[in-house]
């Protein structure tokens, strides 16, 4: 499986194109964005998730989907729970209360390794990158490539990682430092690459460009589009209303681990969306959810 | 400038001093380096002393500390210590800790002393050579399994490793005593006895330990020149030829100097004698000196031997053992995917969690790990002796844990090498040597090992602090 993926990553993209993917995704071959109103089964449905951190109820009965080749934008206040959401799908939690269904099916995420198996990849927002390893360890960090004598092909995953790197921020030398010694931009670099080397379907970026300069976040928005033309489902975490009114097909608001509503992002302007973000008012283009101030919405 | 094969990596830096490139260029590590000069330091400081204090016994610096015999008796003595060390950085780097090594060690060993005495002598007879091969695999079962419940316990019931193996401690020693009922039980088997190093037939001689040391060289030389081609394959940067040359020099001179030194060291002379009346070799007439003794010249020197009959020990069977072990744990730390997931825990447990990492079972094959290799050194221990007593690992944990840090294995997880702790081992056995070497109290030896812990800590602190 390594191995393979190794090769593929050497085709001139940045990104395995869809045909070669090993995973068949639910629509193959998929054009941009096509409005999902009840069309396909969403690739991921998440159904009335629910976790609580002792006393607090950090997601509350939250329910999001995303279709292949969509980009759904994740927005809210700083503790709104997004961070705790998304990390429930990842493996990283496990929830008291939902169900998350993959192409319609019920499917068991208990731990990361679930996670990755079913092709979700996460670009956290701390990145979790081991400090002490250098950026190709980090980049196959539970998934190394190996020699035929099994022992870890150490060159080998150094020089896909400078071809990866190569293409998401150019100018990165510094293959050989641990990353604790790199700078923020460079370690989300890392991050990043290791999110998109593998293969996956489904690609949870939770505020993936906080630290990256102007160059290469209009990098990683390049990389969003290609990634969503090849099927890719991606949720996107931000607290930057431009970057998601760019590269978002859809939008979901939460406000106090609530979901406050769910809209086109044609459907609604900025203004709107900040009130969703500050006020919890939903309006008209949107679907109010649970956490919509009820009064207002109508 | 990636694609291209150069001379230097990372930002080129133009004027940097020669002393920086050097390290740069051959990727010493100053640190090391630092640590070696310290030993050698130690090594003269005991040797003058040894020499104003007791007087000339041949050694380098007029003393009695750099002779073969006692660099020889050195390695041997290290060599249960460097073992356990090297198993203890594994898990210090994960951000564990294992207190039991010593009581552990004490435990495995009591318990193949008292299956080879009690159990299969009786069903087997004296001698038998099942019994070694029986008592071996025991010892190291034993060992691993003890491990893997401290690990199960601090990984699954999420106690934190010092409390454990705290526990395990006191349980340990607890339960060695009781299976020795608190008596010396031996004798070992014979064959068991070479792993001590203590018998004739565990010694190399100068024939073999060449021919290793020949190997060795060879190793060294095929793995510079491999990883340079590696590298140019891969058309990464390439290390200053010159610098990869001194790094071939260095590694086969240090193998080489060491070979020199243990192919110098001659048998006791009570050996030879009995070893030349059970082999029939002729002792011809020696000249009788004041005591009685036989003595005879060997070249320059006055040697006490049945004349000119002098056999060389070469490598003893503990410390080779050591140097593999040492070997295959720089490989599964430095090569193997257990080994990156060790490192990758000890930067940040989560995200190896995050990576897919199954972290608690890492942490059980670490204890695991541990626990083989405290099985190994319980029979080097009691081979050795050529019995086993439930005080036997005493304070071993504490020395196992010192030549660790004192190697250079960060407390918070995430830095630590192996042959960091190994030389480590060396540096804190050969303060205990020399010290018993100058006639100085066990209590003082104690005192001394403390301070330089705490010193060695505090020097750590402050080159890292330089460094960032
Ligand atoms: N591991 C945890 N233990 C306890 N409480 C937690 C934990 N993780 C998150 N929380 C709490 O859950 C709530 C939601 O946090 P979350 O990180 O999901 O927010 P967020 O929407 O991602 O915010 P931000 O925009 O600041 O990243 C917060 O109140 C937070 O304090
Ligand atoms: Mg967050």
């Amino acid at each position: 499986m390594a191995k393979t993926s190794a090769k593929k990553a050497a085709s001139k993209k940045l990104v395995t194109p869809v045909k070669s993917r090993k995973t068949p995704l639910a629509v193959k071959g998929r054009g941009p964005y096509v409005k999902p109103d009840g069309r396909d089964t969403p690739l991921i449905e998440m159904r009335d998730i629910s976790i609580a951190f002792g006393g607090i109820k950090a997601v509350d009965h939250a329910s999001i989907d995303l279709y292949p080749g969509e980009v759904v934008g994740l927005l809210g206040h700083n503790g709104a729970g997004k961070s705790t959401l998304i990390k429930v799908l990842s493996g990283a939690y496990k929830r008291d209360h939902g169900q998350i269904n993959i192409n319609g099916d019920e499917v068991t995420i208990n731990n990361p390794r679930d996670a990755k198996a079913l092709g979700i990849e996460t670009i956290y927002q701390t990145l979790a990158l081991a400090d002490n390893v250098d950026a190709a360890a980090n980049l196959y960090l539970g998934r190394e490539l190996k020699t035929s004598f099994g022992t870890l092909d150490d060159v080998a995953m150094e020089s896909e990682a400078r071809k990866v790197m190569g293409r998401l921020n150019p100018n990165f030398r510094r293959f050989k430092e641990p990353v604790s010694k790199l700078s923020g931009g460079q370690r989300q670099s890392v991050a990043i690459a290791r999110a998109i080397h593998f293969n996956a379907r489904i690609l949870i970026m939770d505020e993936p460009t906080a630290a990256l300069g102007p160059q290469e976040t209009a990098q990683v928005g390049e990389l969003i589009k290609q990634l969503k033309d090849e099927g890719i489902g991606i949720f996107l975490i931000s607290h930057d209303l431009h970057d998601v009114f760019d590269l978002a097909d859809r939008l979901v608001v939460m406000k106090n681990g609530r979901v406050v509503g769910t809209a086109n992002v044609k459907d609604v302007t900025k203004d709107e969306v900040l009130g969703m973000i500050i006020a919890g008012k939903c309006p008209k283009g949107a679907v109010p959810g649970p956490g919509a101030l009820r009064d207002v919405a109508a | 400038m990636s694609n291209a094969p150069q001379s230097s990596q990372g930002p080129a830096l133009q004027n940097e001093g020669p002393v920086t490139r050097f390290f740069r260029a051959t990727e010493i590590n100053a640190r090391m380096l630092g640590m070696l000069a310290a030993l050698v330091l130690i090594w003269c400081v005991f040797d003058i002393a040894s020499g104003i204090l007791r007087g000339n016994f041949g050694g380098l610096l007029g003393g009695s500390f750099l002779t073969p015999r006692n660099l020889w008796t050195l390695l041997v003595q290290t060599s249960s210590i460097a073992i356990m060390s090297t198993g203890m950085v594994l898990l210090i780097v994960m951000r564990q800790l294992d207190l039991s090594v010593g009581s552990m060690l004490s435990l495995v060993a009591v318990s193949g002393a008292v299956l080879q005495v009690f159990k299969l002598v009786p069903v087997l007879g004296v001698g038998h050579p099942a019994i070694w091969i029986i008592a071996v695999v025991a010892c190291i079962a034993l060992g691993t399994l003890i491990g893997a419940l401290n690990g199960a316990v601090v990984a699954y019931a999420r106690i934190p490793a010092f409390i454990v193996t705290l526990g395990g401690l006191l349980a340990y020693s607890g339960l060695a005593f009781y299976l020795a009922r608190g008596e010396t039980v031996a004798p070992m088997d014979k064959t068991y006895e070479i792993f001590g190093g203590g018998i004739t037939i565990s010694w190399l001689g100068p024939f073999w330990s060449w021919l290793l040391a020949g190997v060795a060289c060879a190793a060294i030389v095929f793995g510079i020149a491999n990883g340079r081609r590696q590298r140019l394959r891969f058309k990464f940067p390439l290390r200053p030829m010159w610098a990869e040359v001194f790094l071939a020099a260095l590694g086969t001179a240090a193998v080489l100097g060491t070979t020199l030194v243990m192919n110098s060291y001659p048998w006791p002379f009570k050996l030879i004698e009995n070893y030349a009346k059970a082999n029939n070799v002729v002792i011809p007439p020696g000249v009788e000196d004041r005591d009685g003794n036989a003595i005879c010249m060997a070249g320059e020197q006055v040697v006490r031997c049945a004349d000119g009959l002098i056999y060389y020990t070469g490598f003893s069977v503990p410390v080779l053992i050591a140097m593999v072990v040492g070997l295959l744990m720089t490989f599964l730390a430095t090569r193997t995917m257990f080994g990156r997931y060790v490192y990758a825990i000890g930067g940040n447990p989560e995200a190896a969690e995050l990576a897919g990492i199954n972290t608690k079972f890492m942490i059980v094959k670490g204890f695991a790990l541990m626990g083989a290799l405290v099985g190994i050194s319980s029979i080097i221990s009691s081979a050795r002796l050529n019995a086993a007593t439930n005080a036997l690992g005493g304070l071993n944990e504490l020395y196992v844990i010192a030549a660790t840090v004192i190697g250079g294995t960060s407390l918070a997880g995430g830095v630590g090498t192996i042959y960091g702790a190994m030389l480590g081992a060396l540096m804190m056995q050969s303060i205990i040597s020399g010290m018993s070497l100058l006639n100085l109290p066990a209590a003082f030896q104690n005192i001394v090992v403390g301070v330089v812990l705490v010193f060695a800590v505090y020097l750590d602190q402050l080159y890292s602090r330089r460094v960032k």
